[in-house]
């Protein structure tokens, strides 16, 4: 850089149309993610457009008009708030169950050395690496030849989420519990803190994060999901389902309010732990 | 070797065997590796302890058994007159300072220096916090977090966060390794200065002979999992009993040669034709064949046929040539070749009373044979030669 | 994200190689209520599917089917629904292509050029996806729809005939697949672009590499682990996925997916599991061979 200087200053100054064009080179790969991250929030921005939509026809997706109607009365359209309630209940006992079994899980392969560890790594990477398709009509297969595809329904659904949020937990939480430095817990036993006390005042704090994030994604899968549960819902409707069984009839607004809603929800829930992270921090 | 390597450190002066820390036949085996041998050891009450040697020769994981985060394969260790070898390491009276520190990041500094004492149930803790914060002059970051303090700092709260507890052993495991060497010589007195204040038995594992040899009652130096030998720094470093103590503690000169006639308080060598002698008492091994041993400082150069400055004179080696000559402040060290092809050190104090040499001058080598030792030629010459040092 | 991962001399090499691991059953019993879940409903069903993808046809939910050892069913279902599988891999090549193309470049903005934004910018990867999946895909209905801006401006342009669209076509399915997987690329490529050591870079154009070459040569293959876990987890489910072909799709459009959900619903549960397993088979031989590839060659 400074080997430069005199070369530059000998010439002449530097037009300002020169000092963008280096501007820009530098910086053309920032110009670049910043679109794609603009591609990324546009079906964002319509949905929220749309969650103020009044609709001219039931079948026309297109912006007909400023209202406040699907705000106001977001469980309109018969079913859908039954749908959310199920897709609630669902994601959070999913959540719950995967984010335990899956934290337990994470230690398991971390912390102890024992037999069979390669073994379960694949058992744990598969699923992540199997089409939802694939791993939806691997379950129903399972059901039906079990006899219980009479059964089908909020319980073989809640397995199903269960399952296919443990490998996500595992892999979240043991990147988290890797980047910890074991001699924490052996500088606790050290001072006298037995197993119990070393894990709710060392690994488990400083692991939380790790597991937090575990939970929100186990959430936001389970709540997602679509192709897994369809396969093994029976008759039971979740969010995702509605939104499926009222393409094809026409969408009404409200599915757009509750897509506002979530995204807001997880934005707040983010900011909150930035903040919360930053506070700490600074502490 | 291992029975009788603590003969050289046995201060036992006082009459606090009672706490001693005693390892007997302690040993650590990884499949077929074994990392620790048999290890026999008394670690005085009271005392400063350092385990030196190479990384991987077993001394941190002699540490670790004692401190109860390794399992010992067989062996025991003694804690004051108890057996301590089979406990977890919570019930150990025993502390360690880690190395890199294993502060809590998530706790306040004054949570990690009261963490054992509110483990053990005790409730007010504020005061000797307080105290503790004050003998390793951290008073004002009581309230910070472990990642806003400097390394030094960080090192004297893992420090602050042992000794609270009054363990009856310290154990610091390369405790000054992160620091800038400037840092580490001042951390090395203030580790020292507290020990003596305290009074508490610490035992301290390092690779740096310096750091050992500076804070140390008692060195022992370890190497391939067995203690090579165990004494006072000064000690270790005058009567080297193995070639990789020679090399490990400072530097040596050592030169094929035989005993030749060994019956009175001397013994005349034959180095290359040269006749020399030693002193008995340094003659580590009772085989013809030795390694004739000199530290570089010992020597003093003249030019070829001078005579030798009287406090030098006795040993003499004749025919060297310089070949090297590097120039480090306090003194000047030269490179000397010898008619058998061998190069020799020579390190010589900056003192104004040596005649200036350069490269290819013809010199002689004189020494005290008080300076000269012997070790078995069995030995490899090479063995405990810093290859990065020097 | 705080300062546990950064603590001065610790950090991932002391965590590995100094610590031993615990022995014990403690290992399984922390591992076995999971582990177990996932035998039961991850491993048994799969192990079923194939069973069941050798059922005889003839058999139906009510009456049962019988273990016939019935190969046909494959090829059955390779000459029925050969066209779908192959466009299901080749919509899924593109997408994955298409995100590499744009999550390239946002995963190295944010890594090397975010500066005290770069938590916004991980957050603002994140953030369009805590709305719905099917919500967001719908979204593009009206993005890419007939009346809307964007065919409108392409037809003005002339990119579009007069009576071209976007919607129901091959590009809508894609552009869905490529937005939906996009953040699976991005976050794992992030975490390995994070951990390149900028000294690396300086070394390099200080060694005469021009920054286009420094890139080729030292960042590219530093992040090839999290650009071949990112390809995988947008490879892998965009090839089973049949919501964007169904919602922003024709009939000529649909996936292997597509199929496989609607024979399940009509009931033929062995042709259905054989496509499911041929499916996973030709998932794993392509993953097989890109991974060798990527591993062993160095991708310029």
């Amino acid at each position: 850089m400074s080997t430069a200087t005199p070369s530059a200053t000998a010439t002449a100054p530097r037009s300002a149309g020169s000092r963008f064009t280096r501007w820009l080179g530098d910086n053309v790969v920032l110009l670049v993610g910043l679109l794609v991250l603009l591609y990324m929030f546009t079906p964002v921005f319509v949905v929220i457009l749309m969650s103020f939509n009044d609709p001219a026809a039931r079948n026309s997706y297109s912006f007909d008009g400023f209202t406040l109607d699907n705000w106001t009365n977001i469980c309109g359209p018969l079913g859908m708030c039954e749908a959310l309630r199920v897709s609630i209940e669902i994601g959070v006992l999913a959540t719950l169950v995967a984010t335990l079994l899956g934290t337990l899980m994470a230690f398991a392969m971390v912390r102890h050395r024992f037999r069979g560890r390669a073994a379960a790594n694949i058992v744990i990477f598969l699923p992540m690496a199997t089409p939802e398709v694939v791993m939806g009509s691997s379950l129903l297969a399972l059901f039906v030849n079990g006899g219980v595809s009479g059964l089908l329904g909020f319980w073989t659904i809640l397995i199903a989420h269960i399952m296919f949020c443990l490998s996500f937990v595992v892999v979240t939480v043991k990147a988290r519990l890797a980047g910890l430095d074991p001699r924490l817990e052996q500088a606790a036993m050290d001072l006298y803190a037995n197993e119990w006390q070393t894990f709710w005042r060392i690994s488990f704090p400083l692991v939380f994060p790790g597991i937090l994030a575990a939970a929100l994604l186990s959430f936001s899968l389970s709540f997602d999901d679509f192709i897994i549960t369809n396969l093994n819902a029976g008759q039971e409707v979740t969010f995702p389902m509605f939104v499926w069984g009222a393409a094809q009839r026409g969408i009404p607004a409200q599915i757009n309010v509750v897509g506002t809603i979530m995204f807001l929800i997880a934005l707040a829930a983010v900011v909150a732990g930035d903040v919360l992270a930053r506070r700490r921090a600074g502490r | 070797m291992s029975a009788a390597a603590p003969a050289g450190a046995a201060p036992t002066e006082g009459t606090s065997a009672g706490t001693d820390l005693v390892l007997r036949g302690l040993r650590k085996s990884y499949g077929s590796f074994t990392a620790v041998h048999d290890l026999d050891l008394v670690v005085p009450s009271g005392s400063f302890f350092a385990l030196l040697g190479p990384s991987g020769c077993g001394k941190t994981t002699t540490l670790r058994m004692v401190a109860g985060l390794e399992e010992p394969t067989s062996g025991q260790i003694m804690l004051g007159g108890s057996d301590v070898s089979r406990l977890k390491p919570y019930k150990r009276p025993v502390n360690t300072v880690f190395q890199s520190y294993a502060l809590f990041p998530h706790l306040s500094i004054a949570e990690n220096v009261a963490f054992g004492l509110k483990r053990r149930g005790k409730k007010k803790v504020d005061a000797e916090v307080a105290a503790m914060l004050e003998l390793v002059e951290l008073s004002d970051l009581a309230k910070r977090r472990p990642a806003q303090l400097s390394g030094g700092q960080q090192q004297r709260v893992a420090l602050a966060r042992a000794l609270i507890n009054r363990p009856q052993v310290l154990l610091l495991d390369e405790p000054l390794g992160a620091l800038d060497l400037k840092l580490r010589r001042q951390m090395q007195l203030e580790l020292k200065h507290i020990q003596t204040e305290v009074g508490l038995t610490f035992v301290h594992v390092t690779h740096d002979q310096e750091e050992a040899m500076t804070m140390a009652d008692t060195v022992a130096v370890m190497n391939k999992g067995r203690i090579e030998q165990m004494g006072a720094p000064e000690d270790l470093y005058e009567n080297p009993a193995t070639t990789f103590v020679a090399n490990f503690l400072g530097q040596s000169n050592l030169v094929a040669g035989s005993v030749v006639e060994g019956g009175g308080e001397t013994v005349a060598l034959d180095v290359q034709g040269t006749r020399l002698t030693a002193p008995r008492a340094r003659l580590a091994t009772d085989a013809p064949q030795v390694w004739v041993g000199v530290r570089p400082e010992k020597i003093t150069l003249t030019r070829a046929g001078s005579p030798a400055p009287s406090a030098a004179a006795g040993n003499l080696l004749a025919g060297g040539v310089v070949t090297d000559i590097s120039f480090v402040g306090v003194s000047t060290q030269y490179v000397v070749r010898m008619p058998w092809g061998q190069e020799l050190s020579v390190f010589l104090q900056n003192t104004g009373a040596h005649e200036r040499l350069v490269v290819g001058d013809a010199v002689d080598l004189h020494w005290s044979p008080d300076h000269t030792f012997c070790l078995d030629a069995s030995q490899d010459a090479r063995a405990g030669v810093e290859e990065d040092e020097s | 994200m705080s300062a546990a991962s950064h603590l001065p001399g610790g950090g991932a090499s002391a965590a590995s190689d100094d610590a031993p691991r615990k022995r014990g059953l403690g290992g399984y019993l922390l591992l076995s209520p999971g582990g177990l879940w996932l035998v039961v409903f991850f491993v048994v069903p799969t192990v079923t599917l194939v069973a069941t993808s050798l059922y005889d046809p003839s058999g139906s939910l009510q009456l049962g089917y019988a273990m016939t050892w019935h190969w046909q069913n494959y090829t059955d279902a390779v000459v029925d629904y050969g066209p779908q599988l192959l466009r299901s891999l080749q919509y899924a090549v593109i997408a994955t292509i298409a995100c590499v193309l744009m999550g390239y470049p946002l995963a190295y903005a944010i890594a090397f050029k975010g500066g005290r934004f770069k938590n916004l910018m991980l957050v603002a990867v994140i953030a369009p996806f805590f709305t719905s999946f099917l919500v967001r895909t719908l979204s593009w209905q009206y993005i890419l729809g007939d009346n809307e801006a964007v065919v409108s401006l392409l037809r003005w342009l002339h990119v579009l005939g007069p009576e071209g669209h976007l919607l129901a076509t091959p590009f809508a399915v894609i552009t869905g697949l490529t937005y939906n997987f996009l953040p699976f690329l991005v976050l794992p490529l992030y975490a390995s672009l994070e951990k390149v050591d900028r000294r690396l870079l300086e070394a390099a154009s200080d060694l005469y590499a021009s920054p286009f070459t420094a890139f080729r040569k030292v960042t590219l293959p530093l992040s090839m682990p999290g650009l071949v876990a990112g390809t995988l987890l947008t490879f892998i489910p965009a090839a089973g996925d049949y919501i964007n072909s169904e919602l922003l799709g024709n009939p000529t459009t649909r996936m292997v997916g597509n199929e496989i959900q609607d024979l399940f619903a009509a009931g033929d549960y062995p042709t259905a599991s054989s496509l499911s397993v041929i499916l996973m088979a030709a998932i794993v031989l392509l993953v097989a061979i890109y991974v060798r590839r990527a591993g062993t060659e160095e991708l310029v």
